[in-house]
């Protein structure tokens, strides 16, 4: 029961993660990462309960709270401020994002589970749907041209870091809790990064960037 | 003997319902999307009205058209008819059970989207040639997602017959798994595009540009536009039954245990319901997608099919 549960999450984690990957829109995106930090905090509380580990609780509350609610508010605020209602340009065709994202679960699949012959069976499952999420993070960040898509990328790595982390009895908490912080550190840094963006290209694509670093060189 | 009496009656109890119901069916769903719109609505038995109106209005045919053009709608019909009855509804164990081979089921649907498919190319009008187009466009993605999420069931009750699935899915030893759920949602998809629904198809749009399944029958009047119709709403009671059968086992009847009947009789309506309930609330929340997005949108079930197959190889080197 406790396993079916964790891997009834799991599954719903990776499976947001890979609708993230398809969706073209911010707003889709953004519901998407809440829906996948709320079962992210789900996750925490019932390994909490099952590991009966208190600290489990704590990064379930942090989770819901900052996470699930707080980002994707500031996220939806950014949108709402910078008028970003249009479709996100993309930097490769959605169907190659889609297969190189399959092929990328593929991978960690096979990486996680000859790597782990001697671990508890029922955690390396878990572990691969959770190094599948941080993989398709990335993938999502390299796919979007958009600023904030990539921020929603990079948000989303971390939930999957986070999933690992409570998957795995005896994980310190400082750890958790240090990595939550950095997320949400980063993602202030990011938010005055995007205004600057903002203020000297007049959008968030990324491009005006890599121009400018052609011309210096 | 005693067994084989009550397989019979409940296959031909079966059939009686599923025939009688599936313009009810159309008609709940209807009801509830004007319902979560905030209208009225059309009443519950509309279906059966606009159904008993085609009867008795004449039925024309185009000059254009060829002798072929009266097989194209009875023999979409008739397909379809066969696969609502392979497919169980109350119970399982019915005297279709051996036949409810998934891979036929395939060729039942391939079968009755060709059959309108040439229907609509058959006065060699343009709408009807762009839908038909545009159906042969989603088909090739929606088999493909099709059998790649057979592999997974396959895989996990060792049976690809329907009611070999029902069985083993009823049995409950399977437990929840990641790959079932890919295997849903690969197969929602699946299911909304070929019933001509929101967001690959809009089932109440009359711009006939926008139109895929009704522009198939543009042409067709009379008997044979109710047979069109009648087909299209056995395909959607056909869908539903589909997915509560391999998603919500739970209570269904054995065919040669008559005291089991009453619990699955009384809950099968009540999936329905439901299923017609979360479908109209999809449909009001939902917009359609542009054609050319449809195909990305059966690709990514096709990829959810085999991400559920590539758990179940996973789960199935774990278990050694």
């Amino acid at each position: 029961m406790t396993y079916s549960l964790a891997h009834l999450m799991g599954g719903i984690l990776l499976l947001s993660t890979f609708l993230l990957l398809s969706q073209r829109r911010l707003a889709a995106m953004i519901t998407l990462y809440q829906l996948q930090a709320l079962t992210l905090a789900a996750a925490a509380f019932w390994q909490g309960y099952a590991q009966s580990e208190i600290n489990l609780y704590l990064t379930g509350i942090i989770t819901l709270a900052l996470k699930g609610l707080l980002l994707p508010l500031a996220l939806r605020e950014i949108v709402h401020r910078f008028n970003l209602r249009r479709a996100v340009e993309t930097a490769m065709p959605m169907a190659l994002a889609m297969l190189l994202g399959v092929g990328l679960i593929g991978i960690a699949v096979l990486v996680v589970l000859p790597s782990t012959m001697s671990a508890v069976s029922l955690t390396r499952e878990d572990l691969a749907i959770a190094l599948s999420v941080v993989l398709l993070g990335l993938l999502v960040m390299t796919t979007r041209r958009n600023a904030l898509a990539q921020i929603i990328g990079f948000l989303s790595t971390e939930n999957g870091l986070v999933l690992a982390a409570i998957g795995m009895p005896g994980m310190p908490f400082v750890a958790e809790f240090s990595v939550a912080l950095l997320v949400l550190l980063a993602f202030l840094v990011t938010g005055i990064f995007l205004l600057r963006i903002r203020e000297h290209f007049d959008t968030l694509d990324v491009t005006g960037i890599e121009d400018i670093e052609r011309r210096g060189r | 003997m005693l067994t084989f009496a009550l397989r019979l009656i409940a296959t031909l109890l079966h059939a009686a319902l599923v025939f009688a119901l599936a313009p009810l069916l159309m008609g709940a769903v209807n009801k509830f999307r004007a319902w979560a719109l905030g209208r009225r609505g059309p009443p519950f038995l509309q279906p059966y009205f606009n159904l008993y109106k085609h009867l008795r209005k004449t039925t024309l045919v185009p000059e254009t058209a060829t002798e072929l053009f009266a097989l194209w709608p009875v023999t979409a019909f008739l397909a379809t008819a066969t696969a609502a009855l392979l497919v169980p509804s109350f119970c399982t164990g019915l005297l279709t059970a051996p036949a409810s081979d998934f891979i036929t089921l395939i060729g039942l649907f391939a079968l009755a989207r060709a059959a309108a498919m040439l229907g609509g190319l058959e006065t060699g009008f343009g709408f009807g040639g762009a839908a038909a187009g545009r159906e042969a466009l989603f088909s090739v993605f929606a088999e493909a997602a099709l059998l790649v999420v057979i592999l997974g069931f396959a895989l996990l009750a060792h049976s690809i017959t329907i009611n070999g699935i029902a069985v083993a899915f009823a049995a409950g030893h399977i437990g929840i798994s990641v790959s079932l759920g890919f295997a849903l949602a690969a197969l929602l998809a699946v299911a909304l595009t070929e019933t001509g629904r929101i967001p690959t198809d809009n089932p109440a749009g009359h711009l006939e540009l926008a139109m895929v399944h009704e522009a198939l029958s543009l042409e067709y009047s009379g008997r044979f536009l109710l047979l069109l119709e009648y087909a299209g709403m056995l395909r959607l009671l056909l869908w539903m039954n589909l997915i509560g059968t391999i998603f919500l086992p739970f209570g269904m009847a054995r065919a040669d245990d008559i005291l089991s009947w009453p619990l699955g009789l009384i809950l099968w309506p009540l999936k329905l319901g439901v299923m017609a309930a979360l479908l109209a609330l999809f449909e009001i929340s939902t917009a359609k997608m542009r054609v050319f997005r449809v195909p990305e949108f059966l690709g990514a079930a096709m990829l959810l099919g085999i991400l559920a197959g590539i758990f179940l190889f996973v789960a199935s080197r774990i278990g050694t």
